[in-house]
């Protein structure tokens, strides 16, 4: 069974009198270890799809199943919590926060759980180490470039160890040869088993997935992936 | 990583933002501390002076019908020839439960007398304690200093003719006028005063009093319950309050209190509402950072808390802040608000724990509305690009 299970997806917003279908009957499988790509033009319903696959936007109609469990079926902050024990999240600006220094924004997901401080201290430092910003752990955000904010966005993404790592353009704001590195980080953790969901406009980073699957006004193009 | 290391860092290192939170609630809270304190204050120098200003207890002897008056009722002139209260009697008064509440005790001895052809009403007096519960008096020349002399009221001086430094006879006994009361629109102002063995004797009554005036300190002091304590130890007096007096001064304090006490309301009013707006501007810049803690797992009870205890670590220092500015504040309006030159700044516990608890309790309530906007962001929109 494929770890994630995106069925007949709809999700229509409504401004005025006005109705935008951003997705309209997407059907995706997705297994674990994979990295997929999610392309298309501005507009095309990649980061409602993503929004909608990480748990954070309620479909229309339809249902996404992760690891057996049925998302929207949850109850109350119990989404919230699956949010926290099995997703990763990395923004397209990073989202850092700023009074937070490096090590502190990577332990972030951890405050909420229970495990002694000496332990999420080394969760995040190991987290850290494996993006390669060991050396950085003090830092403010404002003391990094905009390379070591992303791998401190991609270390606070995997510190818990998530079953899949969701990413929204993290290259959108990095220069050709840092998106590279980026890119790259992402194909590492991947090669170690982690299932990565990356939103991209950028054709060259599909090089680095698995899989790409095409967007368009709301449909996968050539339908069920 | 703790929720609260969030808060503490945020507080930390966003400095300028949380010292605009903490002065706009020290300022609030700074400002009812000085309000209430020096409420406190000159309510405790106003109930000190006004018991300084006259009797609120009277002892007068067990009357046999007769009607035995003083303060604005007639003596007749012919009914002071009655049952005395002996004046070792005063000294058991000073034994009563609330004998610390005993500011002034003022006996007196009454009795008529021949000046030349006028009758005059002859008031023996202790002249320290008199002078101390008459503080409207306004004595021209100067005051008794000894048993040879006298005081005249205003209308005496003028029917005997006599001003200070002028001599008078009293049954054969020769006495200085010391002194001469401005006009008080009273009964003393027909009285002469000789001290109190003096008249003791020329009356002969010695060892006896007609009546005693008591000053009794009204606060935290049932006029009531002393008069009942005095009544017990001297059984053979007549002992009452006078009530349109105890009545007025409470009324007075009273207004002045409740005053002070809408000022420091319309005070909290505006602090809560600095704190309000604060901590909503500061929810409204931090939507990013909360859709970044909802989208990372974090309940709306987690964001709750994060945002309940900043307010609250900040309401806690601006309220051991306002503390300290207020009681200074006090102290140095104190003296411009107050007569007295020995009025006393008032430190009470608590106002000081009443101040830091309103300040948290105010904080907490003004960001419970920012708190729970902030758990309710959609973190979708919150973050918008995703």
């Amino acid at each position: 069974m494929a770890l994630i299970e995106i069925k007949n997806i709809t999700k229509q917003y409504t401004s005025g009198e006005d109705v935008v279908e951003a997705l309209r009957g997407v059907d995706i499988s997705i297994e674990a270890g994979e990295f997929i790509t999610i392309m298309g033009q501005s507009g095309s319903g990649k980061s409602t799809l993503l929004s909608v696959l990480g748990g954070m936007n309620h479909p229309t109609t339809g249902e996404v199943e992760m690891a057996g469990v049925k998302l929207y079926q949850l109850p109350g902050e119990k989404l919230a919590d699956f949010r926290a024990q099995n997703l990763g999240f990395v923004f397209q600006s990073f989202h850092l926060i700023s009074y937070l220094t490096a090590i502190e924004n990577v332990m972030l997901p951890l405050a909420i759980v229970k495990m002694n401080s000496a332990a999420k201290k080394s969760a995040a430092r190991q987290a850290l180490e494996r993006v390669g910003l060991g050396g950085k752990l003090d830092r403010l955000p404002n003391q990094l470039s905009g390379g070591e904010q992303e791998r401190v966005a991609i270390a606070r993404a995997i510190v818990n160890n998530p079953h899949i790592l969701l990413a929204d353009e993290p290259t959108g704001n990095l220069d050709s040869k840092t998106s590279e590195e980026v890119m790259a980080l992402f194909r590492e953790l991947n090669t170690f088993g982690q299932t990565v969901v990356m939103v991209t406009h950028n054709p060259d980073n599909g090089a680095y997935s698995d899989r790409t699957i095409h967007l368009k006004d709301g449909m996968v193009m050539g339908g069920q992936v | 990583m703790q929720l609260h290391t969030i808060s503490i860092n945020n507080l930390k290192r966003r400095k300028a933002k949380m010292a605009f939170l903490t002065i706009g609630l020290t300022v609030g809270i700074a400002t009812i501390v000085t309000l209430v304190t020096l409420t406190r204050s000159m309510s405790s120098d106003i109930e000190r002076k006004m018991d300084e200003f006259g009797a609120n207890i009277l002892i007068t002897p067990q009357s046999n019908g007769l009607s035995m008056n003083y303060g604005g009722i007639s003596l007749g002139g012919v009914t002071f020839d009655q049952r005395e209260i002996l004046e070792t009697d005063l000294a058991r008064i000073k034994t009563i439960t609330n004998h610390k509440n005993i500011s002034t005790i003022s006996p007196k001895v009454l009795g008529g007398l021949k000046v030349g052809t006028q009758d005059v009403l002859l008031v023996g007096v202790n002249f320290d304690s008199e002078l101390k519960m008459k503080q409207w008096w306004k004595v021209f020349g100067d005051t008794p200093k000894n048993q040879g002399e006298l005081l005249i009221g205003s209308d005496a001086s003028k029917i005997l003719n006599v001003n200070p430094g002028d001599e008078l006879k009293l049954k054969g006994e020769i006495f200085k006028v010391s002194g001469v009361l401005d006009q008080t629109g009273s009964q003393d102002d027909s009285l002469v005063f000789a001290s109190l063995p003096k008249a003791q004797k020329l009356l002969g009554k010695e060892g006896k009093i007609t009546l005693a005036e008591v000053a009794a300190l009204c606060s935290g002091c049932p006029i009531g319950d002393m008069v009942t304590q005095i009544a017990e130890k001297i059984p053979d007096a007549k002992v009452s309050a006078i009530q349109q007096v105890v009545e007025g001064r409470l009324k007075a304090l009273d207004q002045f209190k409740r005053f002070s006490y809408a000022m420091a309301g319309v005070v909290v009013f505006i602090g809560s509402l600095i704190v309000f707006v604060t901590m909503m501007g500061s929810v409204n810049e931090r939507t990013t950072e909360i859709g970044v803690f909802r989208a990372i797992g974090f309940r709306k009870s987690h964001i709750m808390r994060i945002i309940l205890l900043e307010a609250a670590l900040v309401s806690l220092l601006a309220g051991i802040l306002g503390y300290a500015v207020g009681m200074g504040g006090a102290k140095l309006a104190l003296p411009f608000m107050a007569e007295s030159q020995n009025i006393h700044l008032i430190w009470d516990s608590t106002v000081a724990f009443g101040s830091i608890g309103l300040a948290v309790m105010l904080g907490l309530l003004a960001s419970l509305c920012p708190a729970l906007h902030a758990s309710k962001m959609d973190p979708t929109e919150a973050l918008r690009a995703l």
